[in-house]
């Protein structure tokens, strides 16, 4: 399979990346690891005008922590957020993700930016985004703007991003005390997208009941879902097996999954109920003292 | 405006774009177009056929290379994209004697067909250089992106087993 014809630009900034894709006004598209993008462009499912590498900038391949928030640069390759210890210690949900996306040779490849900026809703780090409550950094013409992540998604490979804005900088809050959060996956073979998935995160009081929670779902709807009623039916309660067991009916009641090769709608609803109670059982495991 | 209507700088397009990228440790220059697969520029136009083309859709990993050292799926990459910068090849793994990684191969009876033999090396290359001492998971994880139809991957784990001792052995022996 051959893609369709098409220019290819590596700028050499961010502001030279965005004044192409102010050229090319809808035409261009950001090339970043391209493990989705190339695929689409040789199925011809787009064809583009014109390619804007960003990948070559290296000013954009960071993992730090900087006043209260983890930094991560869009550029940044899922397998380095996978090697790294301090996302591998205090960010275990992306440990979890990271161990499930793809395969090490596509990870090696596809870049963390790629993964929430695509708005694919069978992508695994958006749903640990929308549970920590990250933002999302965004530059464009008029500058650069930072939008919560909960307000990203828009529709099935649709965000918030306009034509001529890149995304740049992921950033996710440091952990609180009594924190604890993990993702997990069913798929059908190693490598493949998730029949579904569930992102969880936990923050206890000192008396042990839920201070805040975060559920989110893959692969069950039109973009990543934030099951909001699920996460404020656990705040300000005890995590035992009766509030637990409600949380993942209520997870379920907001999952929109479609029958298709990896399984029947109503397997897959059944799922994110088995892993919203897997995944805060783990969670619930993790969470550290202070 | 249709693609073969466009010119060189009519749109600010050029139509090909001139590369040069470090093969097996040799520099090519050659000229693309924006749209040559990375696959397609290393067999076609190097005539390194090592590298194979299984399924063309990011699955099976008969394509692999190293992209700087990284093993990558050459099917789903622009040669653009490896402008200046260094790929390995099944053919650059041999040195005077087997690259370590061949020589369990061989001894442990990795392949039947061998059609997937390149890519699950290139893999096994890239796995040992990050962690020369892996478990028998972390090997079957290393190469979960590399599809075997043949061999149902217990002589290949053997094999990645033997290159990885082998490589510890050269390695306190001072090397090849």
């Amino acid at each position: 399979m051959i893609p369709p014809q098409f220019g290819y630009f590596a700028p050499s900034t961010v502001d030279e990346a965005v004044e192409l894709l102010e050229r090319y006004d809808g035409e261009a598209k950001v090339l970043a690891g391209g493990m989705s993008l190339i695929p689409i462009l040789k199925l011809r499912l787009a064809e583009p005008v014109a390619l804007v590498d960003i990948s070559r900038l290296q000013d954009l391949s960071y993992i730090r922590e900087e006043d209260g928030w983890l930094r991560i640069g869009a550029t940044t390759i899922v397998n380095d957020l996978h090697d790294s210890d301090l996302v591998r210690e205090k960010y275990p949900i992306f440990h979890d993700a990271t161990s499930v996306i793809a395969d090490p040779l596509v990870d090696n490849m596809g870049t963390v930016g790629g993964n929430v900026a695509h708005g694919d809703p069978a992508n695994d780090l958006p749903a640990c985004m929308l549970v920590l409550g990250a933002q999302l950094v965004a530059q464009g013409p008029k500058g650069s703007r930072t939008i919560p992540v909960r307000e990203f998604f828009v529709d099935t490979f649709e965000t918030a991003l306009e034509d001529s804005e890149i995304l740049t900088e992921v950033q996710v809050p440091a952990p609180r005390p009594r924190q604890g959060n993990a993702y997990m996956k069913i798929e059908k073979r190693a490598g493949d997208f998730s029949i579904a998935a569930v992102a969880a995160n936990l923050v206890l009081n000192r008396n042990g009941t839920v201070e805040d929670a975060g559920i989110a779902l893959t692969s069950v709807g039109p973009t990543s879902l934030y099951a909001e009623a699920a996460s404020n039916h656990l705040a300000g309660a005890s995590p035992d097996e009766a509030t637990i067991g409600r949380a993942a009916e209520l997870a379920e009641e907001i999952a929109e999954p479609v029958s298709d090769l990896r399984g029947p709608a109503e397997y897959k609803r059944a799922m994110v109920g088995v892993l919203t109670r897997r995944t805060l059982g783990k969670a619930l495991a993790r969470v550290g003292g202070g | 405006m249709a693609v073969a209507e466009r010119q060189a700088g009519e749109d600010g397009i050029p139509p090909t774009y001139p590369i040069t990228v470090s093969v097996n440790g040799k520099e090519h220059e050659a000229t693309v177009e924006g749209r040559t697969l990375l696959v397609h520029f290393i067999r076609d136009t190097l005539g390194l056929t090592g590298t194979h083309i299984g399924c063309d859709t990011t699955s099976c990993g008969a394509c692999t290379v190293l992209l700087d050292g990284r093993a990558v799926k050459s099917c789903a990459i622009l040669a653009v994209q490896a402008d200046a910068r260094e790929i390995r090849t099944v053919e650059g793994l041999e040195t005077d004697v087997l690259h370590p990684v061949q020589k369990g191969f061989v001894e442990e009876h990795g392949l039947q067909c061998g059609f997937c033999t390149p890519g699950m090396m290139l893999a096994s290359v890239d796995l040992l250089e990050k962690n020369p001492n892996p478990t028998e998971d972390e090997i079957r994880h290393g190469i979960a992106g590399n599809l075997c139809r043949c061999t149902g991957y217990v002589n290949i784990v053997k094999a990645v087993q033997f290159a990885a001792k082998k490589l510890q052995e050269d390695g306190q022996g001072g090397g090849t």
